[in-house]
């Protein structure tokens, strides 16, 4: 997947998220940039974006990326890497 | 309703989408019941909250929260802050898992009577929060009980020596236990079980106890707000009534049409077989817990009941309290059903193997429940998780239900037969008894208010405390009224309190079973009220009428029973007012508080 895939299926988690069809990232977009991403509602962010890409985030890298390019090239590291498919039991779809 | 919401949904899809599905269930102009919820955490709560907050908007309850600052449950329970004495909670969440207990693990050369003291510390720790909390607030209190933990330093044998955690967390587990069966208001909610059942690795990842400070893995809270969102909605009465069952692959494999009785797939022969015979197992057993069967299936009534006669079925034509096999579409037939059972449909829950027939029954009739499966193994599971029946407060009538809908259904027969109406009620032969609440039917009269929604002039709802210190005042008068007859005893059907002031009775909540509808029981617990009003020399009764989108049956009861309208509101609403100096006993059909002894005592 390309850095600008990964980008649009991120724009696409960001809308739901935030309910807001307006948003539109760049690499440099940070928390101060959207209405409502502080530390609750990140945690959400987190969760949409790893299922989307069924990866995880390493702890220090969730609270420590500087702004959503950074966030793409983990993404995209993790998936092109070791695909950790997270197998959750029954509820997990 | 959101069909996102339904059970099963798609954990990741709520989570994701939260905002947008709030917004949605806040604009789909349901009318809800309004109930401030204090949640007291041992751990974060935000999310637990948020998704609580859907699924209780998309059960017709319209919550405002208080949380307690980050783990501050226990001082917030035990001081009395002023925000949360000052939000005056209906209802009391305390969050706690794990986490927060403080008194093991102990180290191993400790003795038992060490351990035994540790155990007893903890549990007190919990108890004296919860009595303070019924004293302070009357009202329901829910707290989890705990997770296993996710290591054993012992190993297996972590489960039987004392020392072990596994061993501590099962002993408080079974003190919650034992505490939650011999009080009322508190009801635990088992995470015990729930854990387990999505998987205690990934519900206690800890990674989101170190981020976060959530106690259990963010995407199993949906799961863990819908579990606790089945106990308060059966607290406020929103449980469902009845099952409405298809036949064919649904109780049984194959077209009994078709297949003929020798053909179709049940018993104990085969695999499939096993599985549809359980199924049927499963909703007998529902049945033998109040929950009515209904039929709901495109066959000839003959036919079905070739099926329902097979040697191996288990369900029988008389575990049905009415049937409806015919070749009308299934909504349709879903109406009626709910018509002859005098129930909203909203308290069904649709149980069919084909996708089309759900489709059409939810898009008629949204309230039904109509859960999607793919095997009879499948649709326990889904029932089961879905938990539409769960009953948080049972009550002994719960298990005559049946009983109850079929000697209604004998009475409609007889009704057939009489040359008059009056003729007809005469020959029911019907007692009632109606009096001053009392301590053994308390828990009936709580689960009737609270879920009586069409035969209901107020639609006030009350917790089980609430209703016992209105027992204890003498501020109020209070009947309710039981209903019995030659075909058998209906239970208690009627509640009715009035608030004294001077001379002047205001009627707070006056309401009735449907099952009881046209047998002039209402006017029989008039007579009574009015009986008790002259005997404290009242004068008159001010009624009050306030609509909901269900109650309208009973828009014009104050008319029928003799009041003057005094006012009209915009709203629907409307209020009365009668002078008992002019009242003559309306009821004429019922013989009133004439039992027998062999009824004293018992209630059902």
């Amino acid at each position: 997947m390309t850095h600008e895939e990964i980008m649009e299926k991120l724009t696409e988690i960001f809308r739901d998220v935030f309910d807001d069809e307006e948003i539109c990232l760049s690499d440099d977009t940070t928390a101060n940039d959207i209405d409502g991403w502080e530390s609750l509602e990140h945690i959400n962010l987190v969760e949409a974006v790893e299922h989307e890409f069924g990866m995880k985030f390493r702890m220090q890298e969730v609270s420590g990326m500087k702004n959503v390019g950074e966030m793409a090239r983990i993404v995209r590291s993790r998936i092109t890497d070791t695909p950790e498919k997270k197998k959750r039991g029954l509820f997990r779809r | 309703m959101i069909p996102e919401l339904q059970y099963p949904f798609d954990s990741n899809e709520l989570l994701k989408k939260r905002r947008k599905l709030k917004k949605a269930l806040l604009e789909d102009g349901t009318q809800r019941i309004k109930k401030r919820i204090a949640v007291l955490g041992g751990s974060t709560t935000n999310d637990i909250v948020s998704m609580l907050e859907l699924f209780l908007l998309q059960e017709g309850i319209e919550p405002a929260f208080y949380q307690s600052e980050y783990a501050q449950y226990w001082q917030d329970a035990m001081f009395d802050p002023p925000e949360l004495t000052t939000f005056q909670p209906e209802l009391i969440f305390i969050h706690t898992s794990q986490r927060n207990i403080t008194e093991a693990p102990l180290p191993l050369n400790s003795s038992e009577e060490t351990v035994q003291a540790a155990l007893e510390r903890q549990m007190s720790h919990f108890t004296q929060m919860w009595e303070h909390l019924a004293e302070r607030y009357h009202c329901p209190v829910i707290q989890n009980n705990f997770e296993l933990p996710s290591y054993r330093l012992l190993g297996n044998r972590d489960a039987y020596d004392c020392h072990g955690m596994v061993w501590f967390v099962s002993e408080l587990n079974r003190r919650f236990a034992v505490y939650a069966a011999s009080h009322t208001d508190f009801y635990l909610h088992d995470i015990h079980y729930l854990s387990a059942r999505y998987g205690l690795d990934a519900w206690s990842d800890p990674s989101y106890w170190y981020l976060y400070k959530y106690s259990l893995c963010v995407p199993a809270i949906p799961e863990f707000a819908y579990s606790l969102t089945r106990i308060i909605r059966s607290i406020y009465g929103k449980t469902k009534k009845v099952l409405a069952l298809d036949l064919d692959n649904t109780l049984w494999g194959g077209v009994i049409g078709d297949d003929g009785q020798e053909g179709i797939v049940i018993g104990q022969e085969t695999a499939e077989a096993e599985a549809f015979t359980e199924m049927q197992e499963y909703c007998k057993s529902l049945g033998q817990l109040g929950v009515l069967l209904t039929v709901c299936s495109k066959n000839d009534r003959e036919n079905a009941l070739l099926g329902l006669n097979h040697p191996d079925s288990v369900l029988h034509e008389n575990d049905f309290v009415f049937m409806a096999a015919n070749w009308e579409p299934k909504d349709q037939n879903l109406t009626k059903t709910a018509e002859a059972l005098s129930l909203l449909p909203e308290s069904f829950v649709f149980v069919d193997d084909n996708p089309a027939e759900r489709e059409i029954v939810s898009v008629q009739l949204p309230g039904v429940a109509a859960p999607p499966f793919a095997s009879p193994a499948e649709c326990i599971r889904v029932l089961d998780g879905a938990g539409y029946f769960e009953a948080a407060l049972f009550s002994e009538a719960d298990t005559k239900r049946m009983d109850m809908y079929r000697a209604n259904i004998q009475r409609t027969h007889m009704e057939k037969s009489y040359a008059s109406y009056t003729e007809y009620l005469l020959g029911l032969e019907m007692q009632a008894e109606i009096q001053d609440f009392t301590a053994l039917a308390l828990p009936r009269i709580v689960q009737l208010t609270n879920k009586s929604n069409q035969f209901n002039l107020t639609t006030r709802r009350y917790t089980q405390s609430e209703m016992a210190q209105i027992a204890a005042s003498d501020k109020y008068i209070r009947l309710y009224g039981r209903l019995k007859d030659k075909f058998g005893d209906n239970g208690i059907v009627s509640v009715v309190i009035g608030e004294i002031a001077g001379k002047t009775l205001h009627m707070e909540l006056w309401l009735m079973s449907c099952r009881v509808l046209k047998r002039h029981m209402e006017y029989a617990m008039l007579d009574e009220l009015i009986a008790q009003c002259r005997r404290r020399s009242m004068e008159t009764i001010c009624g009050y009428y306030y609509q909901t989108d269900k109650n309208h049956m009973v828009r014009e009861l104050y008319r029928d029973f003799g009041f003057t309208l005094k006012e009209q509101f915009e709203n629907g609403d409307s209020t009365w007012v009668l002078d008992i100096g002019d009242y003559t006993p309306k009821n004429h059909v019922i013989h009133v508080n004439q039992t027998e002894k062999e009824h004293t005592g018992n209630d059902t």
